[in-house]
């Protein structure tokens, strides 16, 4: 199977295979003009397979989005059809507006405006707890 | 800008710092009379609440300052469906500082990013209630002339009982403390305070069904109430709420110079025949809260006297 290279833009690999449909939607890739591709259950020496996803517009990424769903990743920086740089992801100390609070007794639950805010609280564990309320995302 | 949401928010040191200054207003009140003049505390309830709110406004009185604010959700514009970080940060333009009181659990975080006063989480739901806890931790001190190297007992609503999660937190920073947990198995302290606390700290803890097997051993027992409000299920509430009563004939059994603690209001778990024992002090924590607190508005507002 053969995919173009792309020319300004990036490619995010090193994804945990099966995991690039959640990092397409949490990245809102689908509101993009430009071309996206997904390439899934790639043989990858390292992982066994892995996806990758190539995005040929020079967007911002979320990489602390990228980091919560999945702290293996690799992203590939391209310009002029060159890698010109290589972002590692880790496991971000806080996310923010990527998931929500489930407590219904949280303030998130009815304030308007409100930012759903996280706090890495056990890297091991990837536990995260409410900035308001301190439960648990599960 | 300095605010208490929750008790670790304070290092042990602050906390003693806090009990050593309570003590002090305790013996020298004329010292503390002025010290907050044309101050302003603003307490903001929006769910009721007889001591915590007045204890609050006496303690602001007793400084010197002057109090404003509101005792429920339905005499402020929350009625009208204004948000709480709008409410917030309006009655910030008025006042120094601001106790408020919240069904909704973090609620006092959400106001603080938005205004520019202190805040003091005075009860956000069944989440936090820091200045309960100072109230619990100078009455221990008080009467024990320690907070380290005690046997304290919990018994009761140990599940939602937001004042014991605190005071567990609390305690666990003090060296040679031990923990007895008496509880319904339905109401037992939650499995977070478990792992992230005892656990964590090595603290040593059992869990009971029973108060009177345990009783003999305590320094402290602290009661709970059974909280009708924060059940989901009426029937529940109803079958839970007399399980765990304390009278005469089961402190007959517990040793001379325990101590009886109550974050109060009481309904029933406490027998009204316990307010004459010596070792009943929960209505000195009430006095004891008004000092720590008029000790925690000074250190907000950065007063030195």
């Amino acid at each position: 199977m053969n995919i173009d290279s792309i020319n300004n833009g990036f490619v995010i690999d090193h994804i945990t295979a099966g995991k690039a449909m959640e990092i397409y939607e949490i990245l809102g890739l689908d509101k993009l003009d430009c071309p996206v591709a997904m390439i899934m259950n790639v043989k990858s020496e390292r992982m066994g397979k892995k996806d990758i996803i190539k995005i040929d517009a020079p967007i911002d990424i979320n990489f602390e989005a990228l980091g919560y769903v999945d702290s293996e990743i690799t992203v590939n920086i391209i310009e002029n059809g060159n890698l010109v740089g290589k972002h590692t992801i880790s496991l971000p100390e806080k996310i923010v507006d990527i998931i929500k609070c489930k407590n219904p007794r949280c303030i998130t639950s009815c304030e308007q405006g409100i930012k759903h805010e996280f706090h890495l609280v056990d890297k091991e564990k990837r536990i995260y707890r409410c900035a308001y309320c301190e439960t648990a995302y599960k | 800008m300095r605010h208490l949401f929750d008790i670790v928010d304070l290092s042990v040191e602050e906390i003693d710092e806090l009990i050593s200054v309570a003590e002090d207003i305790i013996e020298n009140p004329d010292k503390y009379a002025n010290a907050c003049n044309r101050k302003k505390l603003a307490t903001l309830f929006f769910e009721p609440s007889t001591r915590t709110r007045l204890s609050f406004e006496a303690a602001m009185l007793e400084l010197g300052g002057s109090i404003l604010g509101f005792s429920s959700a339905d005499s402020s514009s929350a009625a009208k469906g204004e948000s709480v970080t709008d409410t917030v940060r309006t009655v910030g333009c008025y006042a120094d500082i601001i106790a408020m009181r919240h069904p909704k659990e973090g609620a006092p975080v959400a106001a603080a990013r938005r205004t520019t006063v202190p805040i003091i989480n005075a009860g956000d739901g069944g989440h936090n209630h820091p200045t309960q806890t100072l109230a619990d931790l100078l009455t221990i001190h008080r009467e024990k002339g320690r907070t380290d190297n005690l046997t304290v007992g919990f018994c009761g609503d140990l599940k939602f009982g937001r004042t014991v999660h605190s005071l567990v937190n609390a305690l666990s920073r003090y060296s040679g403390i031990k923990f007895v947990f008496v509880s319904p198995d339905e109401l037992k302290i939650p499995d977070y305070i478990k792992e992230g606390v005892l656990k964590q700290g090595n603290i040593p803890y059992t869990e009971e069904n029973r108060l009177e097997g345990v009783i003999d051993k305590l320094d402290i027992l602290y009661m709970t109430r059974v909280q009708r409000e924060r059940f989901f299920n009426e029937a529940d509430y109803i079958r839970l709420r007399d399980c765990y009563i304390l009278d005469n004939k089961k402190l007959e059994k517990a040793n001379s110079d325990l101590i009886v603690m109550h974050p109060l209001p009481r309904v029933n778990e406490i027998a009204v025949e316990v307010d004459d024992d010596p070792r009943a002090c929960y209505f000195k924590q009430v006095l004891n809260g008004k000092y720590i607190r008029m000790a925690l508005i000074l250190k907000l507002l950065g007063v030195k006297v």
